[in-house]
């Protein structure tokens, strides 16, 4: 028995040593982002680019904001890159994030059925939740404490309606990502709250049709942090700077607008904008 | 409902083309899968042919359990490892969190028990028919250990790829230790996973017709090496 606990652990540590190397890459930095930024396929447009520059391979980690803080506060990235003013202060205030920056905006939209039953269509977005809440048409929410979620919820509090209470009725949480959403909304024919990158890259529209745009309080601003070195000092700081560096370079800003899908521009850089503004 | 017929052909497709995505992405799967499947079945052999003859109090209890571990969540071996592999966790320091080697240790401990529980079951019962001789040969536990082990050696193949195919087949465990990163942690079952949730669900559908035909192909070579190695040891 001694024997073959001695063998299997042999074997465990020579299968182990074997299968390292074939799949470790050194130069290689971990970014916590989120599944707006992957699932549009911004991520497979820029990250190429980053790496013909600097030899550096960027690994994308994709979960929703909550998730993806979380993450990097465990040390487990070393670069955040999220949507959530908000939940960002609060990480840079706690020590675990340094150099914030605002890297690009884009914007959210409200989805529904074509139909529309509650009307919605058109510019505001406020009149558009107060009008569902009041048809009780069913509202697809992400319910995971992504940055969307988190933005949802202060557009219902900007309508002053409590959409809990339309929990289990017409207000329906899928605690998922804003793909799985959708492919619940598209499903039930319920409106939902999405970013319009998600969206435009969405496939499985079934009946829904963008009802809500354009309003400027839609605006969905991106912020990338380094994860505290001094927190975790593992994490790779020169890297994680090269690569914040490049998202907010000329260089960098110019291939965030360079990416379109169907023609249409997703994310619009506006670092350079906000320094020279600020 | 065109999506099914539709990703079968892109399923053909997919596999016709030898997509060089798709070959990375199926061959981590295996390659992780493999060397899952192989730490478990090395750890899992001899422990559960130890428990199938060994007698002491307790044992029912611990039988119970581990059968009970066959149905582990993915999920929750995924946090656990995580929870166990993060920089912020007692195995940090290896900075193993969201590579192959992660998902390799989640779906090990995933596995081990489906395989342990069976040769348990497998071992006690041919114990229960070759008792008497081995005792007439006056075999030590260890021997009758072994000689059972490799009398039973092609019934245990199966079980061994019981543990396969629940490897290959879980999302849970390595889209959260493994993180679904392109190029590296990516397999097919997070693959499907992602798909899905771009809505292109064709797309998804014919990455999960693939992963079924790998899974297929590797059970019928299987079989196939037994029905030989049985033909000429049999």
């Amino acid at each position: 028995m001694v024997k073959n606990i001695a063998h299997a652990a042999a074997a465990m540590a020579l299968t182990g040593m074997l299968a390292m190397p074939a799949m470790a890459q050194d130069k290689f930095i971990v970014v916590a982002s989120t599944t707006s930024t992957q699932d549009s396929g911004l991520f497979g447009h820029i990250l190429p680019i980053f790496k013909a520059k600097t030899g550096i391979d960027v690994r994308v980690v994709a979960q929703g904001t909550g998730q993806a803080l979380a993450t990097a506060k465990k040390g487990d990235a070393d670069v955040v890159f999220v949507h959530d003013k908000v939940a960002e202060a609060k990480f840079v205030e706690e020590g675990f994030g340094l150099d914030r920056r605002e890297v690009m905006y884009n914007d959210f939209v409200i989805v529904g059925p074509k139909a529309d039953p509650a009307k919605t269509a058109g510019k505001d977005a406020i009149a558009a939740l107060k009008k569902i809440e009041a048809g009780k048409q069913p509202f697809a929410s992400r319910g995971d404490k992504s940055g969307t979620h988190a933005a949802e919820l202060r557009y219902w509090k900007a309508a002053d309606i409590d959409p809990q209470t339309g929990k289990g009725g017409w207000y329906r949480e899928t605690g998922s990502g804003m793909g799985p959403t959708l492919n619940t909304a598209s499903a039930m024919s319920a409106y939902a709250f999405t970013d319009r990158g998600t969206w435009l890259s969405f496939k499985n529209r079934g009946e829904l049709v963008i009802l809500v745009e354009g309003d400027t309080k839609l605006f969905n601003q991106y912020g990338v942090m380094l994860v505290n070195p001094a927190k975790h000092p593992h994490v790779k700081k020169e890297m994680g700077q090269q690569f914040i560096d490049w998202l907010t370079s000329a260089e960098g800003q110019a291939a965030i607008a360079a990416y379109k899908i169907e023609g249409q521009q997703l994310f619009f850089p506006n670092y350079v904008a906000l320094r020279k503004a600020a | 409902m065109q999506e099914i017929p539709q990703s079968f052909s892109l399923a053909l497709s997919l596999i016709a083309s030898l997509d060089a995505n798709l070959l990375a992405i199926a061959g981590l799967s295996l390659r992780v899968s493999g060397v899952a499947v192989l730490l478990a079945a090395l750890l899992a052999l001899p422990l559960g042919a130890w428990l199938a003859l060994a007698r002491f109090p307790g044992r029912q209890g611990v039988i119970a359990v581990l059968n009970g571990m066959m149905g582990l969540p993915p999920v929750v071996v995924g946090l656990l490892v995580y929870l166990l592999l993060s920089r912020a966790g007692p195995l940090g320091s290896l900075g193993m969190l969201f590579t192959p080697s992660a998902m390799v240790v989640a779906q090990a401990l995933l596995i081990f028990p489906i395989i342990a529980a069976l040769v348990r079951q497998v071992i006690e019962d041919a114990w229960g028919e070759y008792r008497e001789q081995l005792l007439s040969l006056n075999a030590s536990r260890g021997q009758a250990m072994m000689a059972l082990l490799f009398d039973m050696r092609f019934t245990l193949i199966t079980a061994v790829l019981a543990g396969f195919g629940r490897a290959i087949a879980e999302v849970g465990a390595v889209m959260i230790v493994g993180g679904n990163i392109d190029g590296v942690t990516r397999v097919m079952t997070t693959a499907i996973a992602l798909e899905t949730s771009k809505g292109d669900l064709p797309l998804a559908l014919a990455l999960g017709v693939v992963l079924i035909a790998m899974v297929v192909v590797i059970n019928l070579a299987a079989q196939g090496i037994k029905t030989l190695a049985m033909r000429k040891h049999g």
